[in-house]
């Protein structure tokens, strides 16, 4: 499946990405030759097959619901960009 | 860093020079740790010796993103009080390198990528905790492909990696840095992960020994994911030996990570001497097809006669869904990616555009500004995948494909006990002959991602060297079946010595 | 022309998990912002999850309480947008195989008459972090102590036909979880918080209406006025010419003002699919087993209780079993005094209005039910009055003592029922008032009745309110009758 310039930009915000006008023609025909090549698949008659998420068919194991995690605040937020009084600042959100 | 010039270097630090033949840097991990124990070289000596060597010919290679100098020379000192102290295990004082995807508490973890350039994890991986409270050493963190998306290690903020056998070549992806450092004597080992080959095939590359285990074998905590269901990390060595050795320190469940299994966890190093009498290996006729180069089919060829002297059986074996490695495995990992990183928003780590001036200005700036182009490009494949109408068209269908290539591997082990194959159809290629061909570049894992979508065990020796540039031989278990690998990896280099070879570093 | 609404309701109900649905951090309410956010539910790299046993059991118990189907293969999936109080930039929901599969929920109408409204599933969920608004420099601050609490969210059927229909859904729903023990149904606190879905169409079409969703309502009160408030804009609209659009609402509970909600207006593409860290949870038999056993009486089941055992009104009988707290508290009342209707009256009266002034939890009375049964017991046996007993109540709650005969017998309420004292007392009240004698025994007998009361009041006076009222009139009639 192919996709244009303004699909590619679509896509691209959906995923917070900009791209450079001047590179939206050429970023299109890679992601389509990439499309290209994946839809192979669709040549294939996967009817009933059950889609695999764990190689092993694993099952989820279960937590006991115990305090593990104690207040490390100062820790993880050493490495954020803007923090004030405790909060993670981020130009103001409008509802 | 500071590049000495290698005429002023102490010359135990040269393998071109012959007058100490066998230095310990040119040592496995196993003899570096039958000379610790003997008190033939002390820790602090092995680290600095590595650390002197990184200084001398990183600055070319650049396998490291970040060393660790006062650091490892701290762990040195105290692996060798514990080693005096009798408290020693075999990877206690061996210096390692991580590649750039494991958190290290309190060093910096890029993932190869502006997006982390300024981030320090406050938490351990459980892999580099495993090894820290081995008494492992750390040298620093290794380059890579940013976020392990790359086959040729061109893909890092960092700048390539080459491979030291030959500066022009690319060393392979994405763990590109751990094998350099491994083949060029930079640390004893390292570890690696692999999304889609991204330890076997830079392993292959490199003429080193790498393993990517069983899916859950290893701990995923954390590791910076790229593809969670795809994921898996590995040790990257000198021999398989060395590689069961940290193996053994890596395997093993972790109650932080749902995917990781409560298996069982062998001594990989026991059964390394086990006799491969009556040994079947399959060779999957669509490995041997149209595309191989063929010095690199001869090479995997003359490893198989190899085995067969050993005792064992061949015989060929299908994988009818093969070639369906590449779409299936180009839709799951991208689509999972596209999520796993949409927590860089410049928020809470990170980097974050200067001055936004609104939300959307925040996290389209940041992230168009933190991540490389082969990163945005896998995100938009995946955003596009995942997207309102085609997610039953590419990533259902994809998982759907993904059961039909594991089947196939679990009806071929019914006829053999492991299967052999080439990593990649050439050996390295030069850097930059391929990077603005994504689509030839995805082409080339074409042996090595269908052993990620089944979940499967999957080791690389070298086996010889193909355009003057080495070539690995991949064999593939079943799953939970490392420990099998190892021994026939390990019969493979008592009986040959391509695993010994070392690049000529000036 | 004649409107009839529709409604459909999404409910996020906050476990009381410990700890959170992938993590363990607290998830206690009130702490320093991001004090209680790990590693994993700030999103940061390299973190994984892992499901909290509590969340599913108490999804489960959810499913029981409201006769559903309990899906046996539960999948965790991504819901992928991109929020600043969602720190992964998805949120790990279930879509296709949500745990609670259709059940049913029965209200009780004005009339009396019952309502069965449909749930069409509820699924588990995390919790997204808050955006605090304050001003700092014209940015928002995020706190993400809320990220990752488990939340399961129930969905309803269109079945509810007005606001009042709604309201006692919610009460109900509210009566149901916290019977449960799976929510504490703290509203003020966020602890439920209701999504309206509602349209309007001509009374007699089959066709729905075009629906608005009014989000994240926290109160009965505000989701009552949000509907009347939306119903009455869309048949306005209407009525004018103009066309309901599909859209996200806001509604000021305190200004009472609603609008549409334009961040939400851009058309977005969740791209759900299963979470790659987390792995099919499989709800086996013995787990299902086990958790039926654990299963409290359910408030209908413990309304007709009520009813039958207690001889209850149908009424009183709904309120006492409405919440588990409140249903616990009459039945140890009930033991403490062994009489329902009063422990109702005085629960319902008394109790509720004290609470209720000072914003206190029933579970958290300064009188228990202890205590409050053996002042039952006091008025049953004659001690003390009923009037007494609200004074002795007051003592009670003010915690000056702790049981009612402590309070009696430290103020000296005892009721005076020594018929000597009381014949004294009526003596002295006759002889300070002949006039009111006089009139009296010339009324008219029908009249009387109305004028014993001036002597009963004396005499409750002179007693300061101990002597029995009930001796008090017999001896007054005799004497004045007499």
């Amino acid at each position: 499946m192919a996709i244009d310039a303004s699909g590619v930009k679509k896509v691209a915000k959906l995923a917070r990405l900009s791209i450079d006008d001047d590179a939206v023609e050429v970023t299109a025909a890679t992601i389509s030759s990439i499309l290209e090549l994946v839809d192979s698949m669709q040549a294939v008659d996967t009817l009933g097959v059950e889609p695999l998420a764990h190689p092993l068919d694993a099952i989820q194991r279960l937590r006991p619901d115990q305090v593990t995690e104690e207040n490390q605040r100062e820790q993880l937020q050493g490495c954020a960009p803007a923090v004030e009084e405790g909060l993670f600042l981020v130009p103001r959100v409008i509802e | 860093m500071t590049a000495l010039s290698p005429v002023e270097a102490e010359p135990l630090l040269y393998n071109t020079t012959s007058n100490r033949p066998n230095p310990m840097y040119d040592k496995t991990i196993a003899e570096q740790s039958r000379a610790l124990a003997s008190g033939e070289i002390s820790s602090v000596e092995l680290t600095q010796t590595y650390l002197d060597r990184i200084r001398l010919f990183d600055g070319d290679i650049n396998s490291f993103i970040t060393v660790t100098e006062a650091l490892a020379l701290e762990q040195a000192a105290a692996a060798d009080q514990r080693r005096a102290a009798g408290d020693a295990n075999a990877m206690t004082g061996i210096p390692v390198a991580h590649k750039d995807l494991f958190c290290t508490q309190g060093v910096k973890t890029s993932c190869g990528s502006k997006m982390l350039d300024n981030f320090i994890a406050p938490y351990e991986s459980t892999v580099t905790g495993k090894f820290r409270d081995a008494g492992a050493v750390m040298l620093g963190k290794t380059n890579m492909d940013e976020f392990a998306m790359g086959s040729s290690n061109e893909n890092s903020h960092y700048g390539p990696v080459k491979n030291p056998w030959d500066k022009s070549a690319i060393p392979g992806g994405s763990s590109g840095g751990s094998a350099a450092a491994v083949a060029a004597q930079l640390a004893a080992g390292a570890t690696g992960t692999d999304t889609g080959g991204s330890i076997r095939q830079p392993a292959s590359h490199c003429g080193i020994t790498g393993m990517k285990p069983t899916y859950g074998r290893v701990s995923r905590w954390g590791m910076v994911a790229y593809a969670s269901s795809l994921d898996q990390a590995g040790p990257m060595t000198r021999s398989a030996e060395d590689a069961a050795i940290m193996l053994n320190t890596m395997a093993g469940f972790d109650n932080q990570d749902s995917t990781c299994l409560d298996h069982e966890v062998p001594d990989y190093t026991a059964t390394l001497n086990d006799s491969l009498e009556g040994l079947t290996i399959g060779l999957p006729k669509e490995y041997f097809a149209a595309g191989l180069d063929s010095e690199v089919e001869q090479q995997i060829r003359n490893a198989i006669a190899e085995y067969e002297k050993l005792g064992a059986n061949v015989k060929e074996v299908s994988l009818p869904n093969a070639r369906l490695c590449i779409p299936a495995y180009y839709v799951i990992a991208p689509a999972e990616a596209s999520s796993n990183l949409s927590r860089f928003d410049g928020v809470r780590f990170g980097h974050r555009c200067e001055d936004p001036k609104d939300l959307m200005d925040l996290y389209i700036r940041s992230r168009s500004e933190g991540f490389g182009e082969e990163v945005k490009r896998r995100i938009i494949v995946g955003t596009y995948a995942l997207s309102a109408g085609y997610y039953d068209a590419y990533y259902r269908k994809a998982q759907q494909i993904r059961r039909l290539i594991r089947d196939d591997f679990l009806n071929a082990f019914k006829e053999c006990d492991v299967i052999m194959g080439p990593n990649a159809p050439t050996s390295a290629f030069d850097i930059g002959s391929m990077s603005n061909d994504p689509v030839a570049m995805y082409l080339s894992d074409i042996y090595t991602l269908s052993v990620n979508l089944a979940g499967l065990p999957g080791l690389s020796v070298p086996a010889g060297m193909a355009n003057q540039r080495p070539v690995g031989l991949q064999i593939i278990g079943q799953h939970f079946d490392e420990a099998r690998l190892l021994n026939i990896g390990h019969r493979f280099q008592q009986a040959t010595d391509w695993h010994q070879k070392s690049p000529a570093l000036v | 022309m004649q409107w009839e609404t529709v409604i459909g309701l999404e409910i996020h109900v906050q476990l009381a998990t410990k700890t959170k649905i992938f993590s363990g951090a607290s998830t206690a309410f009130g702490a320093a912002p991001n004090t209680q956010a790990c590693a994993v539910d700030l999103g940061l790299p390299g973190i994984l999850p892992v499901v909290n046993e509590e969340a599913i059991n108490m999804a489960i118990k959810f499913g029981l309480g409201i006769d559903a189907d309990i899906n046996k293969v539960n999948v965790f999936e991504r819901k992928n947008y991109f929020y600043p109080d969602l720190p992964k930039g998805y949120q790990t929901t279930q879509l296709e195989k949500p745990i609670v599969g259709a059940g049913h929920v029965d209200i009780t109408l004005a009339d009396g008459s019952t309502k069965s409204i449909r749930i069409h599933h509820a699924h588990l969920e995390e919790d997204a972090g808050k955006s605090l608004h304050e001003d700092f420099h014209g940015m928002s601050g995020i706190d993400l102590n809320r990220a990752g609490t488990p939340l399961i969210e129930i969905v309803t059927e269109p079945d509810l036909r007005n606001a009042e229909e709604a309201v006692a859904f919610a009460k109900k729903l509210h009566s149901i979880v916290t019977t449960l023990g799976i929510c504490d149904g703290d509203m003020s606190q966020g602890s439920m918080r209701f999504d309206v879905n509602v349209s309007v169409r001509p009374k007699g079409q089959q066709e729905f209406g075009t629906r608005t969703e009014t989000k994240n309502l926290n109160s009965f009160k505000f989701m009552e006025a949000a509907i009347l408030k939306e119903v009455e804009r869309q048949i306005d609209l209407i009525e004018d010419g103009g066309t309901v659009i599909q859209e996200t609402r806001l509604y000021n509970g305190d200004t009472g003002e609603a609008r549409s909600m334009r961040s939400k207006e851009e058309a977005n593409d969740y791209r759900y699919f299963p979470c790659p860290d987390l792995l099919p949870v499989i709800i086996d038999d013995s787990r299902l087993e086990k958790l039926k056993t654990e299963m409290p009486e359910m408030p209908d089941a413990k309304k007709a209780r009520f009813i039958a055992d207690f001889g209850l009104s149908d009424y009183d009988a709904e309120i006492l079993s409405a919440d588990q707290g409140t249903a616990n508290y009459f039945e140890a009342t009930v033991h403490a005094s062994d009489d329902a209707k009063l422990s109702a009256n005085w629960i319902m009266g008394e109790l509720s209005r004290s609470l209720n002034q000072n914003s206190i939890a029933i579970s958290a009375s300064p009188v228990t039910a202890d205590m409050l049964g053996g002042l039952i017991k006091r008025i049953k046996d004659n001690t003390i009055s009923g009037k007494i007993a609200k004074e002795v109540f007051e003592v009670l709650w003010q915690g000056e003592c702790s049981t009612a005969d402590a309070v009696i017998e430290k103020k000296g309420l005892k009721q005076v029922t020594d018929t000597g004292a009381i014949e004294a007392m009526i003596d002295d009240v006759l002889a300070n008032n002949t006039q009111q004698v006089e009139n009296y025994r010339v009324a008219e007998e029908d009249k009387r009745g109305k004028m014993i009361g001036f002597f009963v009041g004396q005499c409750m006076k002179a007693s300061k309110g101990k002597a029995n009222p009930g001796m008090v009139n017999q001896i007054l009639k005799q004497k004045l009758d007499g």
